[in-house]
Protein backbone atom coordinates (compact mmCIF):
# COMPACT_ATOMS: atom_id res chain seq x y z
CA UNK A 1 0.00 0.00 0.00
CA UNK A 2 1.39 3.41 -0.93
CA UNK A 3 1.92 6.16 1.61
CA UNK A 4 -0.81 8.32 0.13
CA UNK A 5 -3.36 5.63 0.88
CA UNK A 6 -1.97 4.64 4.22
CA UNK A 7 -2.20 8.10 5.70
CA UNK A 8 -6.00 8.51 5.61
CA UNK A 9 -6.31 5.00 7.00
CA UNK A 10 -4.11 5.84 9.96
CA UNK A 11 -6.16 8.96 10.37
CA UNK A 12 -9.33 6.95 10.60
CA UNK A 13 -7.87 4.49 13.05
CA UNK A 14 -6.71 7.33 15.21
CA UNK A 15 -10.02 9.14 15.29
CA UNK A 16 -12.08 6.03 15.77
CA UNK A 17 -10.52 5.85 19.23
CA UNK A 18 -12.39 9.03 20.08
CA UNK A 19 -15.60 7.55 18.76
CA UNK A 20 -15.27 4.66 21.18
CA UNK A 21 -14.56 6.86 24.17
CA UNK A 22 -17.41 9.19 23.24
CA UNK A 23 -19.89 6.34 23.24
CA UNK A 24 -19.16 4.62 26.49
CA UNK A 25 -18.02 6.69 29.40
CA UNK A 26 -18.55 4.77 32.59
CA UNK A 27 -17.02 6.50 35.55
CA UNK A 28 -14.49 4.56 37.56
CA UNK A 29 -16.70 3.66 40.51
CA UNK A 30 -19.66 2.28 38.56
CA UNK A 31 -17.56 0.51 35.95
CA UNK A 32 -18.39 -2.75 37.68
CA UNK A 33 -22.08 -1.90 37.61
CA UNK A 34 -21.93 -0.99 33.92
CA UNK A 35 -20.24 -4.29 33.25
CA UNK A 36 -22.94 -6.12 35.12
CA UNK A 37 -25.61 -4.14 33.25
CA UNK A 38 -23.94 -5.02 29.98
CA UNK A 39 -23.75 -8.70 30.83
CA UNK A 40 -27.40 -8.83 31.87
CA UNK A 41 -28.67 -6.86 28.90
CA UNK A 42 -26.90 -9.26 26.53
CA UNK A 43 -29.45 -11.81 27.75
CA UNK A 44 -32.41 -9.56 27.07
CA UNK A 45 -34.21 -8.82 23.85
CA UNK A 46 -35.00 -5.34 22.68
CA UNK A 47 -38.74 -5.24 22.08
CA UNK A 48 -38.57 -2.67 19.35
CA UNK A 49 -35.87 -4.21 17.17
CA UNK A 50 -36.45 -7.79 18.10
CA UNK A 51 -33.29 -9.36 16.82
CA UNK A 52 -31.05 -7.15 18.86
CA UNK A 53 -30.15 -7.50 22.49
CA UNK A 54 -30.96 -4.78 24.93
CA UNK A 55 -27.24 -4.11 25.14
CA UNK A 56 -26.84 -3.47 21.40
CA UNK A 57 -30.07 -1.69 20.61
CA UNK A 58 -30.09 2.06 20.08
CA UNK A 59 -33.91 2.19 20.37
CA UNK A 60 -35.45 4.61 22.84
CA UNK A 61 -37.18 1.89 24.81
CA UNK A 62 -33.94 -0.09 25.12
CA UNK A 63 -32.29 3.03 26.51
CA UNK A 64 -35.13 3.44 29.02
CA UNK A 65 -34.95 -0.21 30.06
CA UNK A 66 -31.18 -0.03 30.52
CA UNK A 67 -31.70 3.02 32.70
CA UNK A 68 -34.34 1.17 34.69
CA UNK A 69 -32.08 -1.86 35.13
CA UNK A 70 -29.21 0.40 36.18
CA UNK A 71 -31.44 2.07 38.77
CA UNK A 72 -32.57 -1.28 40.13
CA UNK A 73 -28.99 -2.53 40.30
CA UNK A 74 -28.02 0.56 42.25
CA UNK A 75 -30.92 -0.16 44.58
CA UNK A 76 -29.31 -3.53 45.28
CA UNK A 77 -31.63 -5.78 43.28
CA UNK A 78 -30.21 -9.09 42.11
CA UNK A 79 -30.13 -10.11 38.44
CA UNK A 80 -32.85 -12.62 39.18
CA UNK A 81 -35.13 -9.99 40.67
CA UNK A 82 -34.56 -7.68 37.72
CA UNK A 83 -35.36 -10.44 35.24
CA UNK A 84 -38.50 -11.24 37.21
CA UNK A 85 -39.45 -7.55 37.07
CA UNK A 86 -39.05 -7.50 33.29
CA UNK A 87 -40.78 -10.80 32.52
CA UNK A 88 -43.74 -9.72 34.67
CA UNK A 89 -44.21 -6.82 32.30
CA UNK A 90 -42.97 -8.01 28.93
CA UNK A 91 -43.34 -11.77 29.24
CA UNK A 92 -40.72 -14.39 28.47
CA UNK A 93 -40.29 -12.87 25.06
CA UNK A 94 -37.78 -10.47 26.51
CA UNK A 95 -35.49 -13.36 27.44
CA UNK A 96 -33.18 -14.54 24.71
CA UNK A 97 -33.05 -17.88 26.48
CA UNK A 98 -36.62 -18.66 27.53
CA UNK A 99 -37.02 -20.66 30.70
CA UNK A 100 -37.73 -24.36 30.45
CA UNK A 101 -41.43 -24.62 31.21
CA UNK A 102 -44.29 -26.73 29.86
CA UNK A 103 -44.86 -24.19 27.11
CA UNK A 104 -41.25 -24.11 25.99
CA UNK A 105 -40.54 -27.86 26.07
CA UNK A 106 -41.08 -28.08 22.32
CA UNK A 107 -38.78 -25.11 21.77
CA UNK A 108 -35.97 -26.52 23.88
CA UNK A 109 -36.24 -30.21 23.10
CA UNK A 110 -37.99 -30.19 19.71
CA UNK A 111 -34.76 -29.96 17.70
CA UNK A 112 -33.23 -32.88 19.61
CA UNK A 113 -36.39 -34.95 19.10
CA UNK A 114 -36.24 -34.16 15.40
CA UNK A 115 -32.57 -35.14 15.26
CA UNK A 116 -33.26 -38.40 17.06
CA UNK A 117 -36.20 -39.16 14.80
CA UNK A 118 -34.13 -38.39 11.70
CA UNK A 119 -31.25 -40.62 12.87
CA UNK A 120 -33.66 -43.47 13.64
CA UNK A 121 -35.18 -43.23 10.17
CA UNK A 122 -31.73 -43.06 8.59
CA UNK A 123 -30.45 -46.15 10.41
CA UNK A 124 -33.58 -48.09 9.63
CA UNK A 125 -33.26 -47.15 5.98
CA UNK A 126 -29.59 -48.16 5.83
CA UNK A 127 -30.28 -51.45 7.57
CA UNK A 128 -33.21 -52.23 5.30
CA UNK A 129 -31.10 -51.47 2.25
CA UNK A 130 -28.27 -53.63 3.45
CA UNK A 131 -30.66 -56.53 4.09
CA UNK A 132 -32.32 -56.22 0.70
CA UNK A 133 -29.02 -56.48 -1.20
CA UNK A 134 -28.05 -60.15 -0.95
CA UNK A 135 -24.49 -61.16 -1.62
CA UNK A 136 -23.89 -63.06 -4.83
CA UNK A 137 -20.60 -64.97 -4.99
CA UNK A 138 -18.69 -64.61 -8.27
CA UNK A 139 -18.72 -67.53 -10.63
CA UNK A 140 -15.51 -68.71 -12.29
CA UNK A 141 -16.67 -67.09 -15.51
CA UNK A 142 -17.23 -63.71 -13.75
CA UNK A 143 -13.79 -63.87 -12.22
CA UNK A 144 -12.15 -64.58 -15.56
CA UNK A 145 -13.95 -61.63 -17.18
CA UNK A 146 -13.03 -59.28 -14.34
CA UNK A 147 -9.40 -60.23 -14.62
CA UNK A 148 -9.51 -59.69 -18.33
CA UNK A 149 -10.89 -56.20 -17.82
CA UNK A 150 -8.39 -55.31 -15.08
CA UNK A 151 -5.40 -56.53 -17.00
CA UNK A 152 -3.34 -53.79 -18.71
CA UNK A 153 -4.25 -53.94 -22.39
CA UNK A 154 -1.77 -55.54 -24.74
CA UNK A 155 0.54 -56.70 -21.98
CA UNK A 156 0.91 -59.95 -20.09
CA UNK A 157 -0.23 -60.01 -16.47
CA UNK A 158 2.58 -60.41 -14.02
CA UNK B 1 -47.89 -45.19 -3.12
CA UNK B 2 -47.01 -44.64 0.54
CA UNK B 3 -43.50 -43.56 -0.30
CA UNK B 4 -44.92 -40.59 -2.19
CA UNK B 5 -47.74 -39.81 0.24
CA UNK B 6 -45.54 -39.56 3.34
CA UNK B 7 -43.22 -36.82 2.01
CA UNK B 8 -46.23 -35.05 0.50
CA UNK B 9 -48.00 -35.16 3.85
CA UNK B 10 -44.92 -33.83 5.65
CA UNK B 11 -44.61 -31.10 3.05
CA UNK B 12 -48.24 -30.06 3.56
CA UNK B 13 -47.72 -29.90 7.33
CA UNK B 14 -44.71 -27.67 6.71
CA UNK B 15 -46.76 -25.46 4.38
CA UNK B 16 -49.46 -25.05 7.01
CA UNK B 17 -46.92 -24.11 9.67
CA UNK B 18 -45.21 -21.61 7.39
CA UNK B 19 -48.54 -20.12 6.31
CA UNK B 20 -49.54 -19.58 9.95
CA UNK B 21 -46.10 -18.15 10.65
CA UNK B 22 -46.36 -15.71 7.77
CA UNK B 23 -49.81 -14.59 8.83
CA UNK B 24 -48.68 -13.66 12.33
CA UNK B 25 -47.29 -10.27 13.15
CA UNK B 26 -44.01 -10.83 15.00
CA UNK B 27 -44.31 -7.38 16.54
CA UNK B 28 -47.36 -8.35 18.51
CA UNK B 29 -46.07 -9.80 21.75
CA UNK B 30 -48.62 -11.45 24.02
CA UNK B 31 -48.97 -9.37 27.13
CA UNK B 32 -47.93 -10.82 30.44
CA UNK B 33 -50.28 -8.44 32.23
CA UNK B 34 -53.67 -9.78 31.18
CA UNK B 35 -55.79 -10.48 34.26
CA UNK B 36 -53.19 -8.86 36.48
CA UNK B 37 -53.68 -5.71 38.48
CA UNK B 38 -53.02 -2.57 36.46
CA UNK B 39 -49.81 -1.03 37.81
CA UNK B 40 -50.51 1.99 39.97
CA UNK B 41 -49.16 5.40 39.07
CA UNK B 42 -49.76 9.03 39.85
CA UNK B 43 -48.81 11.38 37.07
CA UNK B 44 -49.42 15.06 36.27
CA UNK B 45 -52.18 15.80 33.80
CA UNK B 46 -51.25 17.14 30.41
CA UNK B 47 -53.60 20.11 30.30
CA UNK B 48 -53.36 20.97 33.97
CA UNK B 49 -49.95 19.90 35.37
CA UNK B 50 -50.97 21.01 38.85
CA UNK B 51 -53.49 18.15 38.94
CA UNK B 52 -52.58 14.50 38.89
CA UNK B 53 -54.22 11.39 37.59
CA UNK B 54 -53.96 7.93 39.06
CA UNK B 55 -55.20 4.53 37.97
CA UNK B 56 -56.68 4.35 41.49
CA UNK B 57 -59.03 7.22 40.63
CA UNK B 58 -60.79 4.89 38.19
CA UNK B 59 -61.76 2.21 40.71
CA UNK B 60 -65.28 1.01 40.11
CA UNK B 61 -65.27 1.98 36.46
CA UNK B 62 -64.39 0.21 33.24
CA UNK B 63 -62.00 2.43 31.33
CA UNK B 64 -59.44 2.47 28.57
CA UNK B 65 -55.89 3.67 28.90
CA UNK B 66 -54.55 4.65 25.49
CA UNK B 67 -50.81 5.23 25.14
CA UNK B 68 -50.04 7.95 22.63
CA UNK B 69 -47.41 10.46 21.60
CA UNK B 70 -47.18 13.32 19.14
CA UNK B 71 -44.15 11.65 17.52
CA UNK B 72 -46.09 8.44 16.95
CA UNK B 73 -47.24 8.08 13.35
CA UNK B 74 -49.76 5.29 13.93
CA UNK B 75 -51.39 7.36 16.70
CA UNK B 76 -52.33 9.89 14.05
CA UNK B 77 -54.16 7.14 12.13
CA UNK B 78 -55.92 6.01 15.25
CA UNK B 79 -56.92 9.46 16.40
CA UNK B 80 -60.12 10.04 14.37
CA UNK B 81 -61.46 6.65 15.43
CA UNK B 82 -60.87 7.45 19.11
CA UNK B 83 -63.23 10.38 18.65
CA UNK B 84 -65.95 8.08 17.45
CA UNK B 85 -65.42 5.63 20.30
CA UNK B 86 -65.42 8.48 22.83
CA UNK B 87 -68.55 9.99 21.30
CA UNK B 88 -70.36 6.66 21.55
CA UNK B 89 -70.06 6.98 25.32
CA UNK B 90 -69.44 3.26 25.70
CA UNK B 91 -66.35 3.68 27.84
CA UNK B 92 -64.19 6.61 28.99
CA UNK B 93 -60.83 6.83 27.24
CA UNK B 94 -57.88 8.21 29.15
CA UNK B 95 -54.59 9.04 27.49
CA UNK B 96 -51.07 8.26 28.61
CA UNK B 97 -48.84 10.72 26.85
CA UNK B 98 -45.69 8.68 26.36
CA UNK B 99 -42.24 10.31 26.27
CA UNK B 100 -43.43 13.49 24.67
CA UNK B 101 -42.74 17.19 24.99
CA UNK B 102 -45.62 18.98 26.65
CA UNK B 103 -45.74 21.67 23.94
CA UNK B 104 -45.71 19.05 21.16
CA UNK B 105 -48.45 17.04 22.83
CA UNK B 106 -50.65 20.09 23.40
CA UNK B 107 -50.08 21.27 19.83
CA UNK B 108 -51.03 17.81 18.55
CA UNK B 109 -54.29 17.81 20.51
CA UNK B 110 -54.89 21.40 19.40
CA UNK B 111 -54.52 20.44 15.78
CA UNK B 112 -56.39 17.13 15.77
CA UNK B 113 -58.73 17.59 18.71
CA UNK B 114 -58.77 15.85 22.09
CA UNK B 115 -60.81 12.65 22.40
CA UNK B 116 -59.51 11.89 25.89
CA UNK B 117 -61.22 12.61 29.17
CA UNK B 118 -57.73 13.63 30.16
CA UNK B 119 -54.16 12.63 29.43
CA UNK B 120 -51.51 11.82 32.01
CA UNK B 121 -47.91 12.74 31.24
CA UNK B 122 -45.34 9.95 31.35
CA UNK B 123 -42.33 12.05 30.49
CA UNK B 124 -39.56 9.49 31.03
CA UNK B 125 -41.60 6.42 30.08
CA UNK B 126 -41.27 4.90 33.55
CA UNK B 127 -44.98 4.13 33.92
CA UNK B 128 -45.04 2.74 30.38
CA UNK B 129 -42.36 0.22 31.41
CA UNK B 130 -44.64 -0.91 34.25
CA UNK B 131 -47.38 -1.45 31.72
CA UNK B 132 -45.08 -3.35 29.36
CA UNK B 133 -45.43 -0.75 26.62
CA UNK B 134 -43.02 -1.26 23.77
CA UNK B 135 -44.48 1.04 21.15
CA UNK B 136 -47.30 3.47 20.75
CA UNK B 137 -50.22 3.32 20.30
CA UNK B 138 -51.20 0.70 22.84
CA UNK B 139 -54.52 0.39 24.60
CA UNK B 140 -55.55 -1.30 27.81
CA UNK B 141 -59.05 -2.16 28.95
CA UNK B 142 -59.11 -2.01 32.75
CA UNK B 143 -62.07 -3.24 34.74
CA UNK B 144 -63.81 -2.02 37.90
CA UNK B 145 -61.33 -3.84 40.15
CA UNK B 146 -58.33 -2.31 38.43
CA UNK B 147 -57.51 -5.48 36.52
CA UNK B 148 -56.16 -5.35 32.98
CA UNK B 149 -58.56 -7.33 30.82
CA UNK B 150 -57.27 -6.59 27.34
CA UNK B 151 -54.21 -5.15 25.76
CA UNK B 152 -54.11 -4.10 22.17
CA UNK B 153 -50.87 -3.13 20.45
CA UNK B 154 -51.26 -0.81 17.48
CA UNK B 155 -54.14 1.39 16.42
CA UNK B 156 -57.59 0.54 17.75
CA UNK B 157 -59.22 0.02 14.38
CA UNK B 158 -63.02 -0.10 14.04
CA UNK B 159 -62.74 -3.88 13.53
CA UNK B 160 -60.84 -4.40 16.76
CA UNK B 161 -63.19 -2.02 18.52
CA UNK B 162 -66.40 -3.71 17.46
CA UNK B 163 -65.11 -7.27 17.73
CA UNK B 164 -62.96 -7.22 20.83
CA UNK B 165 -63.11 -4.03 22.85
CA UNK B 166 -66.79 -3.13 22.77
CA UNK B 167 -68.12 -6.65 23.60
CA UNK B 168 -65.66 -6.90 26.48
CA UNK B 169 -66.58 -3.47 27.84
CA UNK B 170 -70.29 -4.23 27.62
CA UNK B 171 -69.75 -7.57 29.27
CA UNK B 172 -67.75 -6.03 32.12
CA UNK B 173 -70.34 -3.32 32.66
CA UNK B 174 -73.10 -5.89 32.75
CA UNK B 175 -71.29 -7.93 35.36
CA UNK B 176 -70.81 -4.86 37.51
CA UNK B 177 -68.34 -4.69 40.35
CA UNK B 178 -67.37 -8.13 41.54
CA UNK B 179 -65.24 -8.20 44.59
Amino acid sequence: MSDSRLLPLLFLCFFSLFAVTANAQPTADDAALEQRLNRLSQELRCLQCQNQTLADSPAGLAEDLRREIRAQMKAGKSDKEIIAFLTERYGQFILYRPRVTGVTYLLWFGPFALLLGGLTLLFRYIKQRRDSISEQPLTAEDRRRAEEMLAPSGKETA
Amino acid sequence: MLRYLVPLGLFLVLVVFLAIGLGRDPHVIPSALINKAAPTFRLPQLKDPAKTFSAEDMRGKVWILNVWASWCVACRDEHPWLFEYARSGAVPIYGLNYKDQREDALAWLGELGDPYVLSAVDLDGRVAIDYGVYGAPESYVIDQNGTIRLKHVGPLTPDIWSQKVLPLVQDLNRQGVTK
